[in-house]
């Protein structure tokens, strides 16, 4: 008598079965290259508490072709970090009921995003003027 | 009964994943692509006279924390909840590897911008 192998469904993949599941996976890779930048930013700050020599070569290795590279792979993600996050704000956020009925989604996505619009906008501004 | 600590770290991604929302475009942008090929803005914005006088600055020094460390918390939490998703069972071992990581790279942030001084 052999053992019983009951049938096991696959799950290989199951996530590419439908789109909702894929941008739900993408949204959730995200957080894999927020750590990687976390960890970029981490390195420069440790070579900066080693001194100057140490930071300079911090960023020196952020100007070779594939750290450039890599850091525009970043900006995509982030950027969609950004649009998936406001996205699914109407439903993570908590309820809130002005006038007794729920915010609309779009009204909750929209003013997120034109915030952070706001702020990345002023950012590099600010960042054009310092040291100009 | 005892209370869960879950909250905790759903806040942390929570501050985290709004910060990063919000800001992270555009630190990608100037720390990782504008400076390194001095396009748009001074090649000088992250000297290292300009950074560390940032760092010593009580106001750098909290957002330099802040930053690192909050992404790194979202991060890890995101990535933790999503190991079940590509078959990976959680257990003791991940949650040290991704919240034991967070808390290494806090506490190495925190150290760097102590012994950066004021």
């Amino acid at each position: 008598m052999s053992a019983r192998r009951p049938y096991v469904r696959s799950m290989d993949g199951w996530w590419r079965r439908d789109p909702f599941f894929v941008r739900y996976m993408a949204r959730e890779a995200t957080a894999v290259l927020v750590v990687a930048y976390a960890v970029v930013l981490l390195i420069g700050l440790i070579h900066l508490s080693q001194g100057q020599a140490a930071y300079e070569g911090w960023l020196y290795a952020l100007r070779s072709p594939l750290a450039i590279g890599f850091h525009i792979v970043l900006l995509a993600v982030f950027m969609y970090h950004t649009w998936s996050w406001f996205r699914i704000m109407p439903k993570t956020m908590p309820l809130i009921l002005p006038d007794g009925k729920r915010l609309s989604p779009t009204l909750i996505t929209g003013a997120g995003l034109a915030a952070a619009a706001i702020v990345c906008v002023s950012l590099v501004v600010a960042a054009m003027k310092v040291a100009a | 009964m005892k209370r869960s600590n879950a909250p905790i770290f759903w806040s942390l991604f929570g501050a985290g994943g709004m910060l990063s929302a919000l800001t992270g475009p555009a630190l990608v942008f100037i720390t990782g692509i504008a400076v390194p090929m001095a396009f748009l803005v001074s090649p000088d914005l992250m000297s290292y006279a300009h950074v560390h006088a940032f760092a010593q600055h009580w106001f750098g020094k909290a957002c330099l924390f802040v930053f690192v460390s909050l992404f790194l918390w979202h991060g890890v939490h995101r990535i933790f909840h999503s190991l079940h998703d590509i078959g990976i069972h959680t257990g003791a071992v991940a949650k040290l590897c991704c919240y034991g990581g967070a808390l290494a790279g806090t506490l190495l942030a925190g150290y760097a911008l102590l012994s950066i001084g004021f």
